[in-house]
């Protein structure tokens, strides 16, 4: 038996400038257990629902997350949407997956960016994040925000997207996806960036369902999950497959996650494609009496949306469930076992968003 | 070798090709037209209903109704376009151009002209609006009062009507 300790990491930005703490129980460099804790940038988004009417919480709800700030807001509009019986025109559905989709693309390569940091690969880390540049580009040439979009509303999208600039987005895409080809092949294939991923932090399936892990994590270790397939949005015209990997490993979850960015392009293409000419939103009156659950996938898994209305203006309840709050205790699991010098890449393959857990 | 290779390509690509990133403060950005950077008020439409002010969701609008003020925090403002979409008259726009820095805080205010309708004073509106133009040009409204006194006493109260309406409106 070796010296035991207990290391603090965290919450000064750890290895993302964001704030969580981990109490990780050492054992020599081996880690024996990781307890987190979170809390420190609480912000109270939820409450304000008794401050502000339902109207104006699609502008809080979308600053839950800087990143899937899109499908925050859509998560909240839709859990209105299904309150109120509003039915959604068919083009501000069709717009809102491209939107969605587009914010996986730049979620995805956000993150390879920043894994790229993570194991110290500098040059590559830029090379993501030159290529998540674009796609920021296109976010503000559509709706006129790079972070936060403001163009869900109750009942449809504020902005439309002409027919020129969806050619011209596909145009590209289609540009890009050679580039992000060669950029992610250096992840998939690269000696280096492998012996840092292969067989560092085993999830096994079982352990991802009985953790409750989501999104990338549970495909990663064979699961087939995603909310997408319950067909909300355009997706149940879509044809797509859900990308798994049965590794189970860090590398498994990179694979998963580059699979997704060029299942992306595919969807962006698929609906631009399809997008139907009509309305883009529908006028909603009334208040809203009732209560409604909705799930979406974010780039980083499953979200949970649970709204509860009571016929005024405010909301009684608004609750989200952010995947990385339930990432979590998938990566307690991973780290056990692992390497101290793991620990921040092994934090990073959740791809943890930790203001969108705090809320 | 053939492991190592990917990142090889990479890099001689980089050695030949142009930066990535825009020399910024020589070269400045272009926004796109939807940018949203700060809100603009349009004040001849401005009718200070205050809906912008009530819809803001960061309360960063003020709008005086006696004061005929629209008064605008850009510091807390969050761009978010909820109040160009509630304006009933569409005088607000959201425009490409952020809000520079400042060491404090501080409040924009916009006076406007709007002047609200009079509902006693309408029907008249027509003769009031023609005997004001030059009451307001000569600054004559006393002198016509005063004379219209010295006339007699069935003109003068027309008359006096006439001047007090000159006066109302010559604060546009």
């Amino acid at each position: 038996m070796g010296n035991r300790s207990i290391v603090p990491y965290g919450p000064q930005h750890p290895v993302l400038p964001e704030p969580i703490h981990l109490d990780l129980v050492l054992e020599d460099e081996k880690v024996l257990a990781a307890i987190p804790s979170i809390g420190f940038i609480h912000r109270g988004l939820e409450s304000l629902t008794s401050k502000k009417d339902f109207n104006e919480m699609a502008y809080v709800a979308e600053r839950i997350c800087g990143i899937c700030s899109f499908m925050h807001g859509m998560g909240y509009c839709m859990a209105l949407e299904d309150i109120m019986n509003v039915e959604v025109p068919r083009r501000a559905e069709y717009l809102r997956t491209i939107w969605c989709e587009m914010s996986r693309l730049h979620s995805h390569l956000l993150w390879l960016g920043l894994l790229a940091d993570g194991f110290g690969f500098e040059s590559l880390f830029m090379h993501s994040w030159r290529l998540r540049e674009k796609i920021l580009d296109m976010f503000e040439a559509s709706t006129g925000g790079r972070v936060i979009f403001s163009v869900n509303t109750i009942g449809g999208v504020l902005k439309d997207m002409p027919k020129d600039m969806l050619e011209d987005f596909v145009r590209q895409l289609n540009d890009m996806e050679k580039e992000i080809r060669q950029t992610t092949e250096i992840f998939l294939s690269d000696y280096t960036v492998k012996s840092r991923l292969v067989d560092v932090g085993i999830l096994s399936g079982e352990d991802a369902i009985r953790r409750g892990a989501v999104g990338p994590m549970m495909r990663a270790s064979g699961i087939n999950v995603d909310m997408r397939k319950n067909g909300y949005a355009a997706y149940n015209d879509l044809d797509f497959e859900v990308i798994t990997s049965n590794k189970c490993d860090s590398y498994a979850r990179c694979e998963v996650r580059i699979g997704e960015i060029f299942q992306s392009i595919e969807l962006i293409r698929q609906c631009v494609a399809k997008i139907p000419d009509t309305e883009i939103n529908t006028k909603v009156t009334g208040m809203p009496n009732g209560e409604s659950i909705i799930r979406v996938e974010q780039p980083r898994g499953e979200a949970f949306y649970h709204v509860r209305a009571n016929g005024t203006k405010f909301l009684d309840r608004f609750r989200v469930r952010t995947p990385t709050f339930a990432n979590i205790p998938a990566l307690t699991q991973t780290l056990q076992g692992c390497q101290y010098g793991d620990v921040p890449l092994l934090v990073l393959t959740i791809d943890p968003c930790i203001s969108c857990t705090e809320r | 070798m053939g492991q190592f290779l990917p990142f090889y390509k990479q890099v001689f690509k980089n050695l030949f090709s142009k930066p990535a990133t825009t020399q910024y403060p020589f070269k400045p950005k272009e926004y796109p037209e939807r940018t949203r950077g700060h809100i603009e008020i349009n004040k001849d439409q401005c009718i200070l209903c205050g809906m912008c002010m009530r819809s803001c969701p960061p309360g960063a609008i003020n709008v005086d109704r006696a004061g005929k003020t629209w008064t605008i925090n850009r510091f807390d403002c969050i761009q978010c376009g909820y109040c160009a979409e509630k304006c009933p008259k569409k005088c607000l726009s959201i425009i490409p151009g952020y809000q520079e820095p400042g060491a404090e805080k501080f409040a924009e205010t916009v006076e406007v002209p709007y002047e609200p309708p009079k509902p006693a004073a309408k029907p008249a509106a027509p003769a009031a609006q023609g005997n004001a133009a030059p009451a307001a040009q000569g600054n004559s409204a006393a002198p016509a009062a005063a004379t219209a006194q010295g006339n007699g006493t069935a003109p003068a109260a027309a008359q006096a009507n006439a001047a007090e309406k000159a006066d109302s409106t010559s604060g546009d």
